[in-house]
Formats: structure tokens, sequence, C-alpha cells
């Protein structure tokens, strides 16, 4: 009698397609995630290439302007909403649970529909490429009045970004009820695994920003659509007013993307340097400092609009601040490894590179804290180095070394370790080749988001456009890695690696379809 | 392991032996050629050298564990994980690196918005998809103004059906049809604004750009301490033409500088300035229309400075 209840309240996964459709577990969830965040990866990198192509040279060779800028718009928006942030909740989805303990998220069905809310919205914004008139071109930045040149797509794109933005607040609502209310007895918060803290506190940047960006958009669409003119200086409102609003957002937005990622490498190191993470609480407090810091520094991105030199100085001291947390979270990962007993596998490799990377961005980043300074950087191809160096260098690295560090947790299987360490090495060195020369670009004066440049720029640009090709085409190795790896390789065992602590490698390999349906007990 | 590093010096020494083709390369920021720009330029490289100096802390670190942490050469990981001094240590140096920082950034930035006593103000209006200068009076009325968009050798070039080589037009991208003319040795303050959507005025051999907004009016001063050419972009995304609007700026002796103007003030140019007569102007050679001003055109030159 029970264990025909048990079928047929589905107590394993729905047959066919409409497993993945109707799915509430959070496996099957974050794979959804991970999948379209891993599609958009290879959408969002072809229009990298068409960017580079057309960069390779200066004169037009392969795109129009306006085509240019609408590939430049996506290609953020894709990467942003499409890759990271998708990518990040999806680990989220398969590890907190895991980690802290609990059987599934707290909200299984608001889960399910999160994601589908994402793919919505970005199946929309993409379409707006299809529709008369193209998708915007203002970048993703949307400044008023550009944005309000924008042909009607524009209704669109913002619908969308608002369908995402309710994905994430979900999203991270769940996050939040889940370690709040599921985790194990004797899980307390200041044992949970800094994964879990990473997101715990990205969950309330999340709740807190998401709802600005929404009314900054739509006040941005009843000026394009219904005579409002909240931001037309000839109607009485301030372009400069939008960029206030979309910073607040902005900023902490830049956080959301690293702070998941710092969790990742705060996994990793300890493992493979065979040592428990060094100063957890610092580390903690680092995250929450980060955090609340994040929201008094938006103002740096608009150091050149002519504010009040009063608030000029107090966003270069506030943004110059949020140095010393970061530092603390380097620092504390090499006194990990110090005095470790270290292996490279591929996962160490990434998180090794990771911090190799990331720090140059952050060294940039204090840089561009210098007011002076930046009235030389603002919007130069320093800073378009300077962001991907934390986002491709830092983010991007980390999601790397994460799927490698737990697709045997999730798969069963080995991934080929060969192939994992030559896709490590033509990724780091081509970031480098690709983004190294823009910092030389743009302190010569290259401006960011144009089609064309003058003649003294073009060797730099060259190597950056081959650095990009090959940093592309590497992802391809990647892909097939973990392609196979899905579906076949050495079996792994129950701990996967020697050095590796946390609920999540006590269970089998692959992990079964329900885990911890009895709270473990935590020491 | 170590076959691959041994590539590394092999591919630096065929880097840096090669010196010739790197030699028209910039990497750095121009220093520049107005007191501003050379205080920017300063504490830029200021804080460059502090950032190496903590790179080398960081990864110096990073790669002694690398190399003399791994299992090869310890087989027993040390279990420490925590110490509160070393936190303390790493909290407050990197916080006193920020300070030593901060005090050159406030002081030059105060001094970047010291916009009294200036000689010349030139009002500078952004467009999609060029600008437009005009020279104020002690009133700040307009006394003279003209319109400078991307030149006509760069325009027959930026074409993608069929494709163009732009490497016939030396100055590809970087030349206009009407410069805007500046004296040097005076201080200039550029009022910078928008007629439609936010532009941003840039040339880094002035220290710095600052972004032109409708609605509002944004001040950048400078000083040009010599004759010369000088090159700038707009650097906000503005729409399709946003990489053809460049900026140039032409700086003249103070002498061809305000003859220039009131001849041309009084209508006696055969209209804006060419690149050719900027240059020319540049050098000191001041065309004889633009001689022999009358009484009234020196009163009219000498009204524009405030
Ligand atoms: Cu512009």
């Amino acid at each position: 009698m029970s264990t025909e209840a048990t079928t047929v309240h589905g107590h394993g996964p729905a047959p066919g397609i409409m497993r993945w459709i109707t799915t509430t577990n959070h496996k099957d969830i974050g794979t959804l995630y991970l999948t379209f965040s891993f599609i958009m990866l290879f959408v969002g990198g072809a229009m990298a290439m068409v960017i580079r192509s057309e960069l390779a040279q200066p004169g037009l060779q392969i795109v129009n302007p306006d085509f240019f800028n609408q590939m430049m718009t996506l290609h953020g928006l894709v990467m942003i909403f499409g890759v990271l942030m998708p990518a990040l909740v999806g680990f989220a989805n398969w590890l907190v649970p895991m980690q802290v303990g609990a059987p599934d998220m707290a909200l299984p069905r608001l889960n399910n529909w999160s994601f589908w809310l994402l793919v919505a919205g970005m199946s929309m914004l993409l379409s707006t490429l299809l529709m008369p008139g193209g998708a915007m071109e203002m970048g993703w930045t949307m400044y008023a009045p550009q944005s309000l040149q924008t042909p009607f797509s524009f209704a669109f794109s913002i619908f969308s970004i608002h369908l995402m933005g309710i994905s994430s607040i979900l999203g991270s609502i769940n996050i939040i009820a889940t370690i709040l209310n599921l985790r194990a007895p004797g899980m307390k918060l200041l044992k949970m695994p800094l994964f879990c803290w990473s997101w715990f506190v990205t969950a309330f940047l999340l709740i807190v920003i998401m709802p600005v960006l929404a009314g900054g958009v739509t006040m941005l669409l009843f000026d394009r659509f219904f005579g409002t003119s909240f931001f037309d200086a000839a109607g009485g409102g301030s372009p400069v007013l939008f960029q206030h609003v979309f910073w607040f957002f902005g900023h902490p937005e830049v956080y959301v993307m690293i702070l998941p990622a710092f969790g990742i490498i705060s996994e990793i190191i300890p493992t493979f340097s065979r040592k428990p993470i060094f100063g957890y609480t610092a580390m903690v407090y680092a995250l929450a400092c980060i955090s609340f810091i994040s929201f008094a520094v938006w103002a740096h991105h608009m150091f050149t609009s002519g504010m009040p030199t009063a608030a000029n100085l107090f966003f270069m001291y506030a943004s110059m601040l949020i140095a010393v947390p970061t530092g603390i979270k380097i620092f504390n990962w090499i006194a990990t490894m110090w005095r470790g007993s270290l292996t490279f596998e591929t996962p160490m490799l990434f998180a090794t590179g990771f911090i190799v990377t990331f720090t140059i961005g952050g060294f940039t980043g204090v840089m561009m804290a210098l007011v002076p300074a930046d009235f030389q950087y603002h919007n130069s191809y320093f800073i378009v180095a300077h962001f991907h160096y934390v986002l491709a260098g830092g983010t991007l690295m980390a999601l790397f070394g994460g799927i490698y560090y737990w697709l045997p947790k999730w798969t069963g299987h080995m991934y080929l370790e060969r192939l994992g360490k030559t896709h490590f090495w033509l990724t780091i060195i081509s970031l480098n080749v690709l983004f190294f020369p823009q910092h030389f670009l743009g302190l010569a004066g290259m401006p960011r988001r144009v089609p064309d440049y003058a003649l003294q720029f073009t060797d730099f640009n060259l190597i950056s456009s081959i650095g990009a090709f090959v940093f592309g085409a590497s992802q391809l190795l990647f892909l097939y890695n973990v392609v196979r790896t899905v579906h076949r390789g050495k079996q792994a065992t129950d701990r996967v690696w020697e050095g590796a602590h946390g609920l999540e490698w006590t269970v089998p390999s692959p992990a079964p379809y329900h885990t911890f349906q009895e709270a473990p007990d935590v020491k | 392991m170590t076959r691959k590093l041994a590539v590394l010096p092999i591919l630096c020494a065929a880097l840096f032996a090669a010196p010739a083709a790197w030699a028209d390369l910039q990497f750095n920021m121009p220093r520049g050629v107005t007191p501003i720009s050379h205080q920017i330029y300063d504490l830029h490289m200021f804080a460059f050298w502090m950032m190496v100096g903590l790179g080398v802390v960081v990864y110096g670190g990073l790669m002694w564990t690398v190399i003399f942490h791994r299992r090869s050469r310890r087989k027993k990981a040390s279990q420490f994980h925590e110490n509160a001094k070393v936190e303390i240590v790493w909290t407050t140096l990197p916080f006193l690196i920020l300070v030593a920082l901060a005090i050159p950034a406030s002081i030059v930035l105060v001094n970047t918005q010291n916009f009294h006593n200036s000689d010349l103000k030139v009002q500078v209006t952004g467009y999609q998809w060029l600008w437009q200068y005009e020279y104020l009076d002690k009133k700040a009325e307009p006394v003279y103004g003209f319109y400078s968009r991307l030149s006509l050798a760069s325009l027959k070039r930026m074409s993608i059906d069929p494709p163009k080589s732009p490497w016939t037009d030396p100055h590809y991208l970087w030349d206009v049809n009407h410069p805007m003319i500046v004296p040097v040795h005076k201080k200039v303050l550029l009022l910078i604004t928008s007629g439609d959507v936010i532009h941003s005025f840039w040339v880094t051999e002035f220290g710095g750009q600052v972004d032109a907004i409708p609605g509002r009016i944004t001040q950048w001063w400078i000083n040009v301490q010599k004759p010369g050419i000088y090159r700038g972009v707009c650097n906000q995304i503005c729409g399709g033409g946003h990489a053809y609007m460049p900026v140039v700026v032409v700086a003249v002796p103070q002498d061809a500088f305000y003859r220039w103007l009131a001849a041309s003030r009084a209508g006696r140019t055969s209209g804006p300035p060419t690149m050719a007569q900027a240059k020319a102007l540049m050098h000191g050679n001041v065309p004889l229309a633009l001689n022999g001003a009358s009484s009234s055109e020196k009163r009219l030159a000498s009204e524009v400075k405030s």
C-alpha cells in the first residue's frame, strides 16, 4: 500500500519532458538554471565575437554601427542576466539545501516559477533583435535621454527586465527562507559553509535593488510612451536622475555577481589546500561589510556628471573603503593556502587563477575610485578591461572552477582532468591577451562602445581580438568536457576530493533525487 | 610543469627583443599639456605604483605558497585557521594605503574644480553627432561660434557597403572640418552642455572628460602650456554616430588667437577655421587678412577677456 502511494505521488522524477517543465526538485531546477546559463554563455559569447571581429581592424568591415550597438547592449544584458546570475542561482539551487542539510528549497513551486520567468524574460529580450528597428542601442545602462530614442521594441526590453527582476526577487526570497528555516539541527548560522553565507547576503542585496531597477525602467517606459518627463530636461526632468536610480541598482548588482563567486572560491581553496578556511568569521563579516558599503558607492559611476565636490569626495572615500573587506578576502584565501598541502586539480587551478585575475580588477578598481584619475579612466577601454577582469576573470573563472568541483557530485562521473587543465591554461592565457591590452587602449584615449576607432589603436585592438577568438574557442573544450561527463566518465567516489568537507560530500555520487529526507546530524 | 614554465621566459624575451615594433605603441596615459592634466597624471602614476607594490605582496605570497607548499614538498598540511592579529594587520595596512591615496586625490579634485578667474569662456555643446563651440563675452553672451564635425576625409572612408580602407587617411576619425581654437597660457573655462542626448567631451591631453548633459552645464578648465593640436572624442554612447564625433582643439599663440577671433567676429575670415588655417595660426603665421585689426575690432577682441 505504502509503496503504491509512493509511486502515485511521484517521489521520483516525472517521465519525459514534463519532468523539466513541472519539476519542483531543487536539483532539477539547479540543472535547468545551469543549462540555461550555459546556452546563454554561447549566445552572449557569439555577440562578443561579433564585437571583437568588427574591432579587429579600424574602419567598418562586418556590421554597421547601429547593429554593433545592439550587439554591445545585448552582450552586456545577456552576460549579466542570462549567464552570470542564472549560473550562480543554479549553484545555489543545487548546493544550499545540500550544504545546510535540507531536503529541498523552502518554496519549491516558487522555485519552478522563478526559473520559467527567467526563460520568458530572456527570450523576450532576445526577440527584440528581430523586431522592426531592432534592439536597444544604448548599452545595458540605458541612460536617458538616449534610451528614449529607441524604437518601440524598447517596451519589450523593459517588460523583459521586469520579468527577470521578479524572477531574481522570488529566487532570493527562496534562498533566504531556506537558509533561515531549513537548516539541519546543529547547523548554526556561523557554521554554514561560506558559499551559503555569500548567497544569504546576496539575496538581501537583490531584494533591495531589483525593485529600484524596476522603478527606474518603468519611469523610462512612461517617458518614452506616455509623455511624462522624469528624465527629459525640456519637461523639467533630469537625465542625471536616471543615472542615480540606475546605479543605486547597478552597483550592488556588481556585488550580486561577485559575492557568490567569492563563496565558490572559499569552498574550493580549503579542499585542495587540505586545510580549513582561514579566518572564517572575518570572511563572513567581510561579506556583510562589502554588501553594506555597496549601497553607498553608486555615484562613483557618475564622477564626470558634474556633481558637487562634496558628493564626489564622499563617493570616492566610500568606494575606496570597499577595498578593505575585499582585501581581507584575498589575504584570507592566500592564508588558507599557506603551509597547506596543495594540489592543483582543475578546480584549484581556476580558483588560483581567479585570485590572480580578480585582484588585477581590484587594483584598477581602487585607481578608478580616485575621482580626478577617473576623469581620465571613465568610460574608456580602461574600465572595459577593469570590469571584464572582475566579471570574466572573477565570476566566470569561479563558475568554471565550481562546475569542475561539483560536477562529479552532480553526475557521478569524473570529468577529463587533462582536458580540464588544457581548458584552464587556454582560458587564463587568452583572457589576459584579450583584456590586458585594453588597459593601454583606454589610457591612450580610446572610448568604449565604439564600432570604429582611430588608426593608432589598431595594434592593441588586434591583439585583443585574437585573444577573444582563442578565449571563445577554448570554451568549446569546456562544453565537450561537461556534456561528456554528464553521460559517462570514471565513477566518482562519494567524497570525490580527499580534502572535501561539508554535508554535500556525505551523500552518494551522483546525489540521489532526494537527499536529507531526514535531517543529518551536524556536529 | 617545469617544461611548461620554461616557455615563459622565451616568450617574454621574444616580445622585448623587438623594441622597434613597440616604439609606436602608447601604453600609458599622456602627461598632457595643462596644469590639471599634469596633476592627474602624477596621481595616476602614484596610484599605479602603489598598486604595483601591493601586487608584489599579494602575488609574491601567492607564488610562494604555490611553489613551496605543494603536496610534493609538504605531505601534511598545517591546520591553523585563525589569527586575530594577522587579520587586524591586513585590515589596517590597506586602510593606511588608501588614506595615502585619498589625500592627494582630494587635493587634485579640489584643484580641478577651481573655475574662478578665467581669461576666456567657451561654450561647448554636443549634438548627435557634432560639436558646437561658442566664444562668450563677459556677460556670457556668445560673440562668435561654429559647428565642428568629422572631417570629409574620414567620412568618405567610413563605409561598410562597400567596405573601404581607412588606412589612406592618417588621421582617420581624428580630424574635424573646423577645430576649436584656444590661446596658450590663458585660463580657458569650458562650459559644456548638450542639445539632445548625453555626450562627453574628452581630450586626454587636457586631463579628462566632462559629460555634456541636456539642461545642465558642466565645467572644465584648461590652461594649455604649449601650442599644438590636441585630439579627443565623445566618450558617452549617443547613438549610431557615437564613434564619429571627434574633438580637435588647436592651441595657438595668444596674439594670433585674439587677432583671429577679432577678424572672425568682424566677418573678415572665409568662415570657421579649417585645419590648415588652424595649423598656420599655431605656428604664429597670421594670414594678412587677419592683420591690421581696426580699433573697434580690438575692442571686440578684448571683450572676450573676462
Ligand atoms: Cu556623443
